[in-house]
């Protein structure tokens, strides 16, 4: 089905993706990745020795702190942090450096639509940067569902508002398979 | 690491509790390649599930869901408020997951879990997404009074499977939710009706005499799926959760479709038959707990 896009992109269309490693002068690993106008910073701190109360110490802790562009993080940031801190669980290598705590601190920078998957991206490309020990990579991308029933890609913050469902998926790069990760949500 | 493949000839000499807590996840893979789960469950059942309704009697709906011990209570408190000017004839709901230091050792005093927060997040999305509820329903007075609907639910026993739980209560909540008869005073303002001197004074005319009811279409249910390895492990309980650690919520509605397909990382990843299988278990689930809220609605107009 046709679709015209607010800003001229066919529906399988990104925006033009940017990323920069080495950012920031203090951090073990750091990138900055920017879809069109969304934009997130992140930062990795460690291994640090010790784990935090409740993980197992045999394995590598990972820790993930999102900070909002604006005021305090609420529940819908909470679930981002979870999300983010089990899909970077599955990437790394935790056995490698039992008992240590690895933080991931993913700063917003600018929210246009497809904020999760930014911040994914983000925290990889961040996590290569301090030389983490990983399985594979992972790539992340946000589809939605329009009104209509077609599906467009990488929707802006405009475009979000206007879906009735979306669904977040993270892909590995090594195996050549299908699946879903991270949540959707698909109405009617 | 000649440890974990020490204890494949250890299995025989030990003790069943020493092996469990020594190699937990060889005791359930011995379980798993006999079909078989340690609590004598199949892999695709779900564990017993009840529901009470109108457990807390002082809120206007309640309900007491248990799976397995996983137990959590569900109450629903309305007060009225003005509309938002965006949506002048509509109410609103606010959801509130709570995970008291009573549930699990896990949660610690003064601290909150950190899995409240994400649960409640996704109870209110799944929720809102249903379609479960109009929200029109809830309106009073278009753009003067429309209900404010709060509805928490405190975790009791967390063993396994918290989002299904808590949905089930929710959904067992509003159900039961009975609205209060609000009559327009003199100055236009909102009063609450209470129900003893409602016979006894019958010159205020009642707002909502026929409004007592939500209609609830489209009812959500969830089943909670543990991925390891091939098997797939429907409902676990908080001992299987913390050593598979790849979990699938799927969510449909009472008429199968999807409302929501939610796996938030994890070792395993998910391939197309197995979000295939875990549908499918879900499926069956929904028509299991459509039958088991069904009863209980029915058993409780017969009282």
């Amino acid at each position: 089905m046709e679709s015209e896009r607010d800003d001229g992109r066919s529906p399988s269309q990104l925006r033009p993706l940017s990323c920069a490693r080495n950012v920031l002068h203090r951090s073990h690993g750091s990138a900055s990745w920017s879809q069109g106008d969304t934009k997130v910073l992140a930062a990795v701190y460690g291994p640090k020795a010790g784990t935090k109360k409740n993980e197992n110490p045999e394995k590598a802790c990972i820790e993930v702190i999102w900070k909002p562009k604006t005021g305090q993080i609420g529940k819908q940031e909470k679930e981002f942090e979870m999300i983010l801190k089990r899909t970077l669980q599955s990437i790394c290598i935790l056995t490698l450096n039992p008992n240590t705590t690895t933080s991931i601190i993913i700063q917003v920078v600018n929210d246009d639509g497809a904020l999760l998957v930014c911040a994914i991206n983000a925290a990889c490309a961040a996590l290569i940067d301090a030389g983490i020990p990983l399985k594979h990579l992972a790539v992340a991308i946000c589809c939605c569902l329009a009104e209509g029933g077609y599906v467009i890609l990488d929707p802006t913050k405009l475009e979000e508002q206007k879906m009735r469902g979306f669904a977040y998926l993270v892909f590995p790069n090594s195996i050549v398979s299908v699946l879903p990760k991270g949540s959707s949500h698909v109405e009617g | 690491m000649g440890l974990p493949d020490a204890s494949g000839d250890l299995s025989s000499e030990m003790e069943v509790d020493a092996f469990r807590r020594l190699f937990p996840l060889r005791y359930f893979e011995r379980h798993l390649s006999e079909s078989i789960r340690p609590d004598a469950r199949p892999l695709g059942r779900a564990r017993d599930t009840t529901l009470a309704l109108g457990a807390v009697a002082s809120a206007h709906g309640s309900a007491l869901a248990k799976i397995g011990s996983t137990t959590m209570l569900a109450a629903i408190k309305m007060e009225v408020m003005t509309p938002s000017t965006e949506s002048p004839d509509e109410g609103s709901i606010a959801i509130d997951f709570h995970m008291p230091p009573i549930c699990s050792p896990i949660v610690r005093p003064g601290r909150p879990a950190e899995a409240a927060p994400v649960i409640s997040k996704q109870l209110s999305d799944t929720i809102s997404s249903s379609g479960m509820i109009n929200l029109k329903e809830l309106s009073l007075v278009s753009g003067k009074a429309a209900w404010m609907a709060y509805l928490d639910i405190y975790c009791l026993d967390a063993d396994g499977a918290l989002f299904d739980a808590a949905l089930l209560s929710a959904v067992a909540a509003f159900s039961h939710l009975q609205i209060p008869i609000v009559s327009l005073n003199d100055d236009g303002k909102i009063e609450l009706i209470s129900e003893e001197d409602d016979g006894a004074k019958l010159e205020v005319e009642p707002v909502n005499k026929e409004k007592r009811k939500l209609t609830l279409s489209s009812i959500p249910f969830s089943l909670t799926c543990i991925l390891h390895k091939n098997y797939i492990l429907a409902d676990p309980t908080a001992e299987e959760e913390s050593i598979m650690e790849t979990a699938v919520t799927v969510v449909l509605d009472s008429s199968s479709r999807l409302v929501s397909f939610y796996k938030p990382g994890g070792p395993v990843l998910a391939h197309t038959s197995a979000v295939q299988d875990c549908v499918a278990l879900t499926r069956q689930r929904v028509k299991e707990l459509q039958n088991i809220l069904d009863e209980t609605l029915s058993g409780m107009e017969i009282d």
